[in-house]
């Protein structure tokens, strides 16, 4: 059950993080160092007490609903499958996060469809973020017709949610000639304001669709000044940075920020220069449900810490 | 006999010249992959990255990729929507001149088409 995943470490060498996906393992990241929890002892009466009313969330990504070719000629199939996993877990998250590729090419009958199949999660609360497949025209007029209200149309902005503060960040469209995503200027500016005079110990959750650390430059995994964004959030005693695009688990650990890319529920991609580019990869048919999936977010006030489980399909 | 000697030349004749042409046809195919006026987007590249053609000319972008990519002019002459697998997009270059591109979603892939 258990995928690999490439972690890099962080730059000062202080932490050496592994966390593995799949169903069945749970590990809590606190002051920096992970430490695994039984999913059964979890769930006992006991251990529920202590985790209620910590707030938790659901991350899903790259549904590209619209896509039909060899590598999965369902992706509404598994989105369904995915959302009937999620209805099925113990504790209902809050809220979902889609961080994009939310269709395949921009299409107004592929956000229909997207918007019918994930109105049968029962979480209600959804927020989005586009990914380049959602934009293709350009100004993303089908995307922010749909989606474009939380942010006045400009596609980035924040919320607050049982003390955690979300931040939805757009690095799909200013894209770097070198191929890397783009946050640009004006969404810098106003990220900076938007974190002024936040307290340090309040627990941040920034979600963007191309990953905000350079995975692997040559097929464009990240976002060119993404590190201005990360000199305003490092002063924070959280922060968990949820990416996509990739369609496979990548994490790092940073001090206080944590970087997660999540799987996908349409297709997986080869792993970093494992290929011709970041295309789709196909895999024995019963291989590929172990290669979609989920990722539940949970938040802890004492200590300061996020915990991540990744869930697949099977 | 005469006919008959008439019909065996001209089946030769018909031969020969059917013969000639398959070899010409074979000739052609083998030696492009592609029509003369096409690009295609294989493995992330647009090939050829240069294209040169007349003023008049009708250019015709396929896309062999899994993923998806779109053909955007950079001075804003032209623009593709998102072209999935072996989707096509066409563009009539009247005026002289160098037409750059990108694919709007990876934007390391970039070429030209040069119309004399």
């Amino acid at each position: 059950m258990s995928s690999d995943t490439e972690v890099s470490e962080s730059r000062r060498g202080a932490l050496k993080c592994l966390a593995f996906g799949g169903a069945g393992t749970l590990f809590v990241l606190s002051g920096g160092v992970l430490a695994p929890i039984d999913l059964a002892m979890a769930a006992s009466k006991k251990a529920r007490h202590s985790v209620a009313g910590i707030p938790l969330f659901l991350q899903i990504s790259d549904t590209h609903i619209g896509f039909s070719k060899e590598a999965n000629p369902d992706v509404a199939g598994t989105l369904k499958q995915t959302i009937d996993l999620v209805n099925a877990m113990p504790v209902k998250p809050a809220l979902t996060i889609h961080t994009g590729d939310i269709t395949h090419l921009s299409k107004p009958e592929e956000f229909d469809m997207a918007a019918q199949l994930l109105a049968g999660l029962n979480i209600t609360e959804l927020h989005t973020v586009p990914g380049e497949h959602d934009v293709t025209d350009g100004p993303g007029t089908e995307y922010f017709n749909r989606f474009g209200q939380p942010s006045g149309n400009r596609g980035y902005y924040s919320f607050d949610h049982n003390g955690v503060h979300f931040i939805a960040l757009v690095n799909v469209m200013n894209f770097k000639p070198n191929g890397l995503g783009g946050l640009g200027d004006d969404q810098l500016a106003w990220l900076e304001q938007d974190l002024k005079g936040r307290s340090a110990s309040t627990p941040i959750v920034v979600f963007a669709h191309m990953p905000m650390w350079t995975i692997y430059e040559p097929w464009g995994w990240g976002t060119g000044d993404a590190d201005q964004a990360m000199t305003h959030l490092r002063r924070f005693g959280s922060v968990t940075v949820l990416n996509g695009h990739i369609h496979q688990i990548v994490q790092k650990v940073e001090g206080n920020i944590t970087f997660h890319t999540a799987r996908s529920t349409a297709y997986p991609q080869p792993t970093a220069g494992n290929g011709p580019g970041p295309g789709p990869l196909k895999v024995p048919s019963d291989q590929l449900p172990k290669m979609l999936g989920v990722t539940s977010i949970k938040i802890l006030a004492h200590p300061l810490s996020a915990s991540l489980t990744d869930t697949t399909l099977s | 006999m005469l006919t008959k000697s008439l019909g065996h030349s001209f089946t030769n004749a018909f031969a020969v010249v059917m013969l000639f042409t398959a070899v010409s046809l074979s000739g052609i195919g083998a030696a492009e992959a592609q029509d003369a006026n096409t690009v295609v987007m294989k493995n992330f590249d647009f090939s050829p990255m240069s294209l040169t053609v007349k003023a008049g000319t009708t250019v015709t972008w396929k896309n062999l990729d899994g993923e998806p990519h779109t053909v955007v002019s950079a001075d804003g002459f032209f623009r593709s929507h998102a072209l999935d697998q072996d989707d096509t997009f066409t563009f009539k270059f009247d005026k002289p001149g160098t037409y750059k591109y990108v694919c709007s979603i990876h934007p390391k892939m970039m070429a030209a088409i040069i119309v004399q």
